[in-house]
């Protein structure tokens, strides 16, 4: 084999399909022997948030983005055919039956695959989500790392 | 045919077939054999795929009552 190559995904899509997609194809990546990097930003940024409460200090605005962005990526809606939540629940029943990954398992799959998870500070900031509230072992950066990996990158998607 | 390990991803969906078709032949030595059974429908396109950027060889792979078999030689 030759020099190690890599993949990189910047994860955009609060939408619970949009980001299997994406840890579908890091993990698919991770299995070529890539090295994978996520790169999440705005809505992408609640796949990485943690499922229980965590108690931070936050302003107005910022409490009532946490309240109404979804918390974690269990409790992501669909881009499509969402119907009030109805969807995901249909979804998550189909793919049960067909033994596909949920997007949690996917993620925790990632991260054994050692995946690089980064979350944007930039827009971390504007949606008021504060490194306590988001997953462990996860890295903070800016467009200059995310384009540090892309720039040697063999494949590269935004989502 | 010969091999020196046994990969059952059957009832496994994409993913995972290949995830753990990498983890299994990372534990075997050049030269040694994989067999491989699944039942996703893609498996045989994303196995064939990932052996060849791999450098491993697909020495055979058939199908049975909807069971693929593959046989992968490690590089």
């Amino acid at each position: 084999m030759s020099e190690t190559k890599r993949t990189t995904i910047v994860l955009f899509s609060g939408d619970y399909d949009k980001a299997m997609a994406a840890y579908i194809i890091a993990n698919g990546a991770a299995a070529y022997d890539h090295e994978v990097t996520i790169f999440h930003t705005f809505w992408g940024l609640n796949a990485l948030r943690k499922a229980e409460d965590v108690t931070v200090n936050k302003g107005f605005l910022e409490k009532m983005f946490a309240k109404m962005m979804p918390k974690g990526a269990d409790k992501m809606g669909l881009s499509k055919m969402n119907m009030a939540g109805m969807g995901p629940k249909m979804i998550k029943k189909v793919m049960k039956k067909h033994n596909a990954m949920t997007l949690p398992q996917l993620i925790e799959m990632a991260q054994e695959q050692d995946v690089k998870l980064v979350a944007c500070t930039m827009t971390m900031d504007l949606l008021g989500l504060q490194k306590e509230e988001l997953l462990d072992d996860i890295e903070y950066a800016g467009v200059a790392a995310y384009l540090g990996d892309a720039e040697d990158g063999n494949v590269n998607l935004f989502i | 045919m010969q091999s020196n390990k046994v990969l059952d991803a059957k009832g496994l969906a994409c993913p995972m077939p290949i995830v753990k078709t990498r983890k299994a032949i990372n534990e075997l030595n050049a030269g040694d054999a994989l067999e491989v059974h699944a039942t996703d429908k893609g498996a045989k396109a994303d196995l064939s795929a990932w052996a060849k950027s791999g450098g491993h060889a697909l020495l055979k792979d058939t199908e049975e009552d909807g069971v693929l078999k593959f046989w992968i030689k490690k590089a």
